[in-house]
């Protein structure tokens, strides 16, 4: 009586949490939403690592395309070179820092001054301050892209989000990014936009004030032995690269984490089954010695 | 439950110092000696997590304290600092972020356990009281750890949260001020709740404390809810046989809890405070933690601002007159067949609500939080109701009988050897 009562509220909860993640899908939609497509991505997974020329590849188009506009102030040149990153060598850190110049000061006369960059310096800023970028981008402020890869994402709803944890799903954000990069469209007829406005199909809203920054061909990739470029030089590719940068500047020590899991989960499940058959033993006798049950 | 003391000092160091300061037999009453049910069931492990992760809690919080700043200007990157330049300073703040969700994990299984088993009643009123005091002081302490990191969700969750108090007639005015320091959510705000939220943990401490001496006072509950009769027969020590399992039952947890630190770190946090705190743009959908989302949902169902914050304050405190709201004298909801479906439907009810607190304030999702809040507090009616005419099944004569009854298997035998079954000792 009680299970049959049981299941039956179980089985009206999850068709209302059903019917409501339906009708909310429904609403998302008409707030112009438009969801992702989910990628193949080298880190997702409990053992996934960046893709090492991924990376470096996604910095050159961050440095030639993004760094114009959008700052990643948190980022310092030496986590190129550290491990679990684009592992660039200390040497071309070095080198690609120097040739920045980074205002420091005051000196010994209370000047400020401009020297050439260190490895231990920030990425510098492409504006002075908020007011100077929103000048420059017809009043939108280009977010800072430090963490910017962990603040996009999309709703997930039920039950997917609860599938999640099973799959370990999380890269709502890169898919994001990538979405919004290869989605500018033709607006639908009957739109006007605004001056500075653009149409994006996966932006919310569909109103962008970025213009569409890449393009086939704009960014010069390393090439084989062949002289063909390693991988293709198209928009849907320098998103994937830029993604993966955006998610290591995010996250520097998503390596390092994964790794110290490889062993401690598995420690834990050991010790958990130890203690269990610990537990066990005891538990079979009382101190008195005889049985429990 | 405690007996006479069976300490006996081993060493003439032991036996100076316990004719000067009985600490050593303190330890080993309380946690050696200190006779336990021997029927309960792994949700009596909860306890114990719960005193882990509150161990966890301060420990991983003290050393993030080292490296944080609480400065509205600064309080953001110096997180991302920890994040990037702490040595382990990422698994530290992870530990911290998810240890809060898996604290309010294990509180809402140890809370259920004691609903459905009648650990509020008599004797244990005020161990239980306790209990909710110590869910109050977390509350507050994990809102104000939230607000720390002065993201997106930080700022606003501070904004909507500390504003609900303004509803409060006459005093409200002052007390949001206080909690403010100002005029809005700002600079001062971050800082005292800094400051309270380093030290409401110690205070969380201080109420453990009290909890566990009622608990060990009192004895604890049992599946049975029947209470000890016969030490000897009834009870184990706690150790070797509750401390083992305790343990286990902390590593089981520990593997979920690795499970989101290590794989999922920001499953259950919101993505949009990893956005600077900005008082000129407010988030599209300001929601809070998942641990607060049923209480959310019961605020946001009464359509009167006032209402809603007495409603959603309401759901909290009404659990401390359990004992006195729930009129049977049967603890054991395994033997109140109508109080035990009820309790299921609670349960369902009580997620229910936490789904619908994450959901949009709007339609249909409005409609049914109202259902859900009248049956929320329909539970603590019903209980009041039931209890006056419910028969209860047959309790097992004592908690020896009980166990050695389910040994032999079927609930028909657990009947008939509840009123007959001698120990068969073997050893």
């Amino acid at each position: 009586m009680s299970r049959t009562s049981l299941r039956l509220a179980l089985a009206g909860l999850a068709a209302g949490l059903a019917a409501s993640a339906l009708s909310l899908t429904a609403v998302r939609a008409a707030e112009g939403r438009v969801e992702p497509p989910a990628l193949s991505w080298s880190f997702s997974g409990p053992v996934g690592k960046f893709d090492r020329a991924q990376l470096q590849r996604g910095y050159k188009v961050y440095k030639e395309v993004c760094a114009s506009c959008h700052a990643a102030s948190l980022v310092r040149f030496r986590n190129l070179a550290q491990p679990g990153g684009p592992e660039f060598t200390v040497g071309q850190v070095n080198a690609l820092a120097a040739t920045y110049q980074v205002k420091d000061g005051p000196n010994e006369t209370g000047e400020m001054f401009d020297r050439p960059g260190r490895a231990a310096d920030a990425f510098p800023s492409p504006f002075a301050n908020e007011q100077a970028a929103r000048a420059a981008n017809g009043g939108a402020y280009p977010p800072d892209f430090s963490v910017l890869a962990k603040a996009r994402t999309y709703e997930r709803g039920f039950p997917r989000f609860v599938f999640d944890i099973f799959t370990q799903y999380q890269e709502q954000g890169p898919d994001y990014i990538h979405a919004l990069m290869v989605g500018y469209e033709e607006p639908p007829a009957g739109t006007t936009l605004l001056p500075g406005q653009y149409w994006n199909k996966y932006m919310p809203g569909h109103l962008i004030a970025m213009p569409k920054p890449l393009n086939d061909g704009q960014v010069e990739y390393p090439k084989g032995a062949d002289g063909q470029p390693q991988v293709p030089e198209t928009i849907d590719q320098y998103a994937r690269d830029v993604s993966a940068f955006m998610v290591w500047m995010a996250e520097p020590h998503m390596e390092q984490r994964k790794r110290i899991a490889l062993w401690f989960m598995p420690f834990l499940v050991i010790f958990a089954f130890l203690l269990y058959f610990s537990k066990k033993r005891i538990w079979a006798r009382m101190p008195d010695g005889s049985a429990t049950h | 439950m405690s007996g006479h003391s069976s300490y006996v000092p081993k060493s003439g160091f032991e036996r100076w110092l316990d004719a000067r300061l009985p600490i050593i037999r303190l330890a080993h009453d309380s946690a050696v000696s200190y006779p336990v049910p021997r029927n309960l069931n792994y949700m009596w492990t909860f306890g114990g997590i719960l005193v882990f992760m509150l161990v966890a809690q301060i420990i991983t919080g003290v050393v993030l304290a080292m490296h944080y700043t609480a400065n509205s200007l600064l309080a953001f990157n110096s997180v991302e600092h920890i994040m990037r330049d702490v040595n382990y300073g990422w698994m530290l703040r992870y530990l911290h972020a998810n240890g809060a969700s898996m604290f309010f994990i294990a509180v809402y299984m140890h809370i259920f356990r004691g609903i459905y088993y009648g650990s509020y009643k008599a004797p244990r009123e005020v161990l239980w009281i306790l209990g909710v005091v110590i869910f109050l002081l977390m509350m507050a302490t994990a809102f104000m750890g939230y607000v720390l990191p002065w993201g997106q969700m930080s700022f606003w969750g501070a904004t909507v949260i500390t504003n609900l108090f303004s509803a409060l007639p006459v005093i409200g005015e002052v007390i949001v001020s206080y909690l403010w320091g100002g005029y809005s959510v700002d600079n001062p705000t971050l800082n005292r709740f800094f400051s309270l939220h380093y030290l409401l943990p110690f205070m969380i401490f201080g109420v453990v404390i009290l909890h566990v001496w009622a608990l060990h006072h009192v004895g604890q509950n049992n599946p049975t809810g029947v209470e000890v009769k016969n030490v000897q027969k009834d009870t184990v020590p706690f150790t070797p046989y509750a401390t083992i399992k305790d343990v286990l039952g902390m590593v089981v947890f520990m593997i979920v809890f690795g499970w989101f630190v290590f794989y999922q770190p920001n499953f259950m946090g919101h993505a949009d405070n990893y956005i600077p705190a900005n008082p000129a743009a407010t988030p599209a959908h300001i929601v809070p933690e998942w641990y607060f989302l049923p209480f959310y949902a019961i605020l946001r169902a009464i359509p009167d601002k006032l209402g809603g914050v007495l409603a959603m304050g309401g759901a909290i405190v009404i659990l401390a007159f359990l004992p006195w709201l729930d009129t049977s004298k049967v603890k054991s909801m395994s033997y109140r067949p109508i109080a035990r479906q009820l309790f299921w439907v609670w349960v369902i009810v009580c997620i229910g609500l936490g789904y619908l607190g994450a959901m949009p304030p709007e339609g249909g999702y409005v409609i049914a939080s109202q259902i859900f809040t009248v049956l929320y507090f329909g539970f603590f009616v019903a209980l009041f109701v039931v209890g006056l005419f419910e028969r209860p099944k047959a309790l097992p004569t004592s908690i020896a009988d009980a166990v050695l009854a389910s040994a032999k298997g079927g609930s028909a035998v657990r009947m008939a050897g509840a009123a007959t079954a001698e120990p068969n000792v073997k050893g």
